[in-house]
């Protein structure tokens, strides 16, 4: 590899991971964590890797500065950058809907996929962004992992997702519903070729995405705090007729009921994800 | 085909008396064996499944079932199931594809159940494990939308070779109800949602989602439900009988290329 493009690619992710960690500009100085209340300065809040200095509660963060966090420096190579969705119901006011997204938040859909290294391993890599009309599912959001999967497959890597997701893309209907079989249809044939596929579920993961490759990872994590479900808690409250028990559908009561093998906080995900990676490490083959 | 409105659609799918998945096995299958539970913790109604000869061949039979009546809808949870539903029904496509068997599948469900217990026991877990392993398996699938297909609760048995609709059935990411509660916190405007889902037969074989639409008598299935098992029947036949003719060892592949080309229309690629 040419050294200059190396250089480029490692600004390039930077750049917009520091764009995710200290903009948007309109917004103040200030965070107050949702969890203690507590103020704390934008500055020290994304040197802390968005993490609440006084109470420990993620706040949500954007796919590059995610990446920044997880990735060795100089390595993220983005796949499928440009490929966003055609509104192919023609629904009314989506179109417009995608322009404000994409210009609010620089990204062209709900998911960046890229190839990279954890501590000289290579990997695959997905990652959902809840600003991006709740990290729903489009047939965009489904191709761009689908691709990635197949990359992945191909080239005998290990697939690492974090899921942040709202669930269905309502406007593109049933095509959304779709995406679900040919993502989970994917990860199938990439298991069946001994692949391994490390999925992190983050603040929120439901609906589709949940039922679909957010839960058949060899290997769960999640985030501490993380809602994590199928049905949204209101539609259960709404169905049942009664409130939900404090902590409900959160990372920890999933990982009591025997849905994630270990919670792990921000600031140790890269470590364990290198952990992990050496733990499946094969040998022979570069992975 | 007669020129009926999506929402009126949705009525008729509903329909009380529209024949489900026990009719079907009842007329169109015979020596049905039921096979309950998913072997983990629970017997679920509102899926009902097991081994029964269709015109003499031995198939695995498995649909959501909502009841007769307001007794029986009670039992099967009105047709929601929960996870121990989809694990009782991966559990005996699992057996179908060791003993050889072609699975047929009657989806007509509001969705999979949003309760407590169903989030405890991983509905998302076992919906997710229905389509990963469905999408391998070496035997025929054929899968056929009686009512109404919601959500991921229908799509989880609905992973097949060949989706088969009925003419009035509805097939969509989530009740029109649920769809405008979400989109403009306003679930009355259900007529309105039915219009722009796509969520008819005719749209859904326009998206490539569905392989052929099964035709209804006048007003619907329950209308006469003699011609209606007769025209399922046909149609199963036909499904079959093409399907019969891929080895084994190409068919899940073949699968994966129709779930693949799912939504080619719904992106643009810029790169
Ligand atoms: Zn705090």
């Amino acid at each position: 590899m040419i050294p200059v493009f190396n250089k480029r690619r490692k600004h390039m992710l930077a750049m917009k991971a520091m764009r995710e960690g200290q903009i948007p500009a309109a917004s103040p100085v200030e965070v107050t964590c949702p969890k203690c209340q507590t103020a704390t300065a934008r500055q020290q809040l994304s040197r802390n890797q968005y993490v609440c200095p006084n109470c420990g509660h993620h706040f949500p963060i954007g796919a590059y500065f995610r990446l920044s966090l997880i990735l060795d420096s100089g390595s993220f190579r983005e796949l499928d950058e440009n490929l966003t969705s055609a509104d192919p119901m023609e629904f009314p006011g989506y179109s417009e809907k995608l322009d404000q997204c994409r210009q609010k938040t620089g990204l062209s859909e709900a998911v960046v996929t890229a190839t990279g290294r954890i501590e000289g391993r290579k990997v695959a890599v997905a990652v959902l962004d809840s600003r991006f009309l709740m990290g729903s599912m489009s047939a965009a959001v489904g191709e761009k992992v689908t691709r990635l999967i197949e990359h992945a497959t191909r080239n005998r890597l290990p697939v690492v997702i974090f899921s942040a997701s709202g669930g269905a893309r309502m406007q593109e209907g049933i095509l959304s519903l779709m995406q679900m079989a040919k993502t989970s249809a994917a990860l199938a044939r990439h298991s069946q070729k001994g692949g391994l596929f490390i999925s992190v579920l983050t603040d929120p993961t439901t609906g589709g995405v949940t039922a679909s490759f957010a839960s058949l990872g060899d290997i769960t994590l999640a985030e501490p705090g993380a809602l994590i479900g199928f049905a949204g808690p209101r539609v259960i409250e709404q169905t049942i007729g009664q409130k939900l028990p404090e902590g409900f559908q959160r990372a920890e009561y999933l990982e009591e009921h025997g849905f994630v093998d270990q919670i792990v906080p921000r600031k140790q995900m890269r470590a364990v994800l290198a952990q992990l990676l050496t733990l499946h490490y094969r040998g022979g083959a570069a992975q | 085909m007669s020129n009926l409105t999506p929402a009126q659609r949705v009525t008729i799918a509903r329909h009380e008396g529209r024949p489900g998945v026990a009719d079907y096995i009842e007329h169109l299958f015979t020596d049905f064996f039921e096979q309950k539970g998913d072997r983990q913790c629970r017997e679920d109604p509102s899926i009902l499944g097991g081994i029964a000869l269709f015109h003499g061949k031995p198939v695995t039979v498995i649909g959501t079932r909502k009841g007769k009546n307001l007794q029986e809808n009670l039992k099967c949870n009105f047709g929601m199931p929960g996870p121990e539903g989809y694990r009782k029904a991966l559990r005996i496509m699992k057996q179908a594809e060791k003993f050889g068997r072609p699975i047929l599948t009657f989806i007509d469900t509001p969705g999979a159940y949003p309760g407590l217990e169903a989030e405890a026991r991983g509905q998302g877990e076992a919906i997710a494990r229905n389509l990963f392993e469905m999408s391998q398996l070496s035997v025929p699938i054929v899968a056929v939308i009686t009512g109404e297909g919601n959500s991921g609760g229908a799509l989880a048995l609905g992973v097949a070779d060949t989706v088969l609709m009925l003419e009035n059935a509805v097939y969509s990411i989530l009740s029109p109800e649920g769809f405008a509660s979400i989109l403009w916190k306003d679930s009355s405007r259900s007529g309105e949602a039915c219009e722009l889902m796509k969520l008819t037969a005719e749209d859904l074989l326009e998206q490539k989602v569905i392989d052929a639409i099964i035709p209804e008598p006048e007003g619907g299935a329950h209308m006469d439900v003699e011609a209606q098992m007769a025209a399922v029947d046909q149609a199963l036949t036909a499904a079959l009988n093409s399907l019969q003719k891929i080895s084994d060892i190409s068919i899940a592949g073949q699968r994966y290329k129709k779930f693949r080309a799912m939504g080619g229309n719904g992106y643009y690629d810029g790169n």
